[in-house]
């Protein structure tokens, strides 16, 4: 019920190739992410699979069946907007409950409808309030209860979560994960933020430039990225990428991740010296200047005293470390 | 800076504001006082109000005796709540399509429509009056409305694009995704969040054409056509004028615009101070 499938799917506004061919399976009651940096082309493909913006190539297939020329309304499918989009001039029931009564569905069911969901999301005293009168969080719990008293085959979420400030940001988070679990159906949802991928996701497709540089679960991006962009993209702080002829292995870069370096006041392999260091209570992040490597990022749990400009000798954990070829692949 | 140490400057502000009011309504206001005395009195002081001793009605006596005058605001009416009308609907929608879809031309046509706002209509005049007798609709409110609606829409479409444009995509695919068709978008989403705009261009475009008189008395000068503008020249003569009458002509032709004006007036502040204060 619901999988999602692309073939060869292409974009192009004009003579920019916005989208370069991508081919995806999202199954059946999967978490999808998309996710990648700002003009990567994941709004766009979703926009697509919504019928939004048409298709320059390519096939889009929902429950096996071409949905190419389809209208949005006819995909069987609700989106969650970045800026909620609310009707201003409807109330939050006649919002939620505006998709089905266009579609023809009785009275009752749509009044039956609107109500479970607003019980789902804790909406129930605000039914009858205009969009106008609710708080940035608020709007977004109602755009997510439009979308679920569809009962669409699949949920398009654009960036729900931008426009929220961080604490409302990690509450709405969670509230998405446990419906999903709830309602077990198919969501795809467009991210450019690794944190909110990695959280919810099944499954992540990393984007980059209208392609796609990998799919797979959250800890296979984390633990065996496909190359340099990937292993830069997710996982926080970033990356450190080191010079590997230096170093004595083959031209190429070595990844390695802030948590996989040691550091140590007496010895280790690269001598280097402290420039910052952020202090976050149960984490501490030092940044570490080396010669050869430029900035490197040592994350350490719990506090440490590092003093800026002291020398300090970093280590590589050999066995988390990754090895990439000149053209960023990995080797 | 406190708002107290910039009351000084609210008070230049206003001063100036207020000066411009007083120069702009002093014409409006000598045309009103003046239309209640007598002509003797018209002459002999043009600024003194109407008192028992000058005051008569003798301009609005001849103007609702002579010519129909009634008919002419009909027809003045008629012509100007209809083009607006018009020109309203089709700028708007023009403007939806111009700022929504994505088609070849899209950019030339609206080239195309702007230029209108720089080449006045009145140089087309020839060749409108030979199709208004060609079409057989010279003296009709037809061919009033119609001119009146070709000159409204550049503005309007130059206007209500820029403001649709502002109107959130996200909203209108919403309305997609929910199966509302493209005219229902544009009807009950669209539409009111540009209600100030709206307001604006009916403005602009209504005053015109209550003012014209260059086309009434081009395309309909016929007796049961006359507008308000056109049937107050029957009181200026060659020779003679008859000041009472054109005066008062003139003060009841304020009136209509003027409750129009204030239906609008509303909206158009918003229009205007819009993205000024949030």
């Amino acid at each position: 019920m619901g999988a999602l499938e692309l073939k060869g799917v292409t974009k192009s506004f004009g003579k920019t190739d916005v989208i370069k061919g991508v081919d995806l399976i999202v199954n059946d009651g999967e978490f999808c992410v998309f996710v990648g940096p700002s003009g990567c082309g994941k709004s766009t493909l979703l926009r697509m699979i919504a019928g939004l913006e048409d298709t320059t190539g390519g096939d889009i297939l929902l429950d096996g069946k071409r949905m190419n020329d389809v209208a949005p309304a006819k995909r069987e499918l609700a989106m969650v907007f970045q800026t909620y989009a609310l009707y201003p001039h409807l109330t939050v029931r006649d919002n939620m409950g505006l998709a089905l009564k266009q579609a023809g569905v009785s009275r009752a069911e749509i009044r039956a409808a609107t109500d479970k969901a607003a019980a789902m999301l804790a909406l129930e005293p605000l039914m009858e309030r205009r969009p106008a009168e609710l708080s940035g969080g608020q709007r977004q719990r109602v755009a997510i209860g439009r979308a679920i008293v569809r009962t669409p085959k699949l949920f398009l979420f654009d960036e729900p979560l931008s426009n929220l400030d961080a604490a409302l940001r990690v509450a709405t988070r969670i509230e998405i994960a446990k419906l999903h679990r709830e309602l077990k159906a198919t969501m795809i949802y467009v991210t450019h933020d690794q944190v909110e991928a990695m959280t919810l996701a099944d499954r992540i497709v990393v984007l980059r430039a209208g392609k796609v540089e990998q799919v797979g679960s959250p800890m296979e991006l984390y633990n065996n990225p496909a190359n340099t962009f990937v292993a830069g993209f997710i996982g926080s702080p970033q990356m450190n990428f080191l010079d590997a002829a230096s170093m004595g292995y083959p031209p190429g870069r070595i990844g390695i991740r802030p948590e996989h370096l040691t550091i140590s006041r007496e010895s280790g392999d690269l001598k280097a010296e402290v420039s910052h260091v952020e202090k976050l209570g149960g984490e501490t992040l030092v940044y570490a200047c080396h010669p050869d490597h430029g900035l490197l990022t040592v994350r350490l749990f719990g506090e440490h005293d590092f003093a800026v400009s002291e020398t300090v000798y970093l280590t590589l954990q050999r066995d988390r470390m990754f090895q990439f070829d000149p053209a960023g692949k990995r080797r | 800076m406190s708002a107290r140490t910039s009351l000084g400057r609210t008070i230049a502000a206003h001063a100036v504001l207020l000066t411009y009011t007083l120069i702009a309504l002093f014409p409006v206001f000598v045309i009103v006082i003046n239309s209640f005395k007598s002509r003797k009195a018209i002459f002999a002081d043009p600024l003194a109000l109407p008192m028992p001793a000058n005051f008569d009605l003798v301009g609005y006596q001849t103007v609702l005796k002579q010519g129909d005058f009634l008919l002419y605001f009909q027809n003045s009416l008629i012509v100007t709540v209809a083009s607006l009308f018009f020109v309203l609907l089709f700028g708007a929608m023009a403007a939806f399509a111009l700022s929504e879809y994505r088609f070849k031309g899209n950019t030339l046509m609206g080239l195309y429509l702007a230029l209108g706002i720089m080449i006045p209509i009145r140089l087309g005049t020839v060749a409108i009056l030979e199709i208004m007798v060609a079409t057989g609709l010279v003296n009709t409110l037809t061919a009033l409305i119609l001119v009146y609606t070709a000159q409204g829409l550049p503005l309007a479409i130059f206007i209500l694009s820029e403001f649709m444009k502002s109107v959130s995509k996200d909203l209108k695919d919403a309305g997609r995704i929910d199966g509302l068709s493209e005219y229902r978008i544009f009807f009950t989403l669209v539409l009111p969040l540009v209600r100030p705009a709206m307001a604006t261009v009916a403005v602009f475009t209504m005053i015109p054409i209550w003012n014209d008189l260059w086309f009434p008395l081009i395309l309909a000068p016929a007796e049961q056509t006359k507008t308000v503008t056109l049937g107050a020249q029957v009181f200026i003569g060659q020779f003679v004028t008859n000041w009472n009458a054109v005066l008062a002509a003139l003060s009841l032709a304020i009136v209509p615009v003027l409750v129009l004006y204030l239906i609008f007036s509303r909206q158009l502040i918003r229009g205007i101070t819009a993205g000024a204060v949030k």
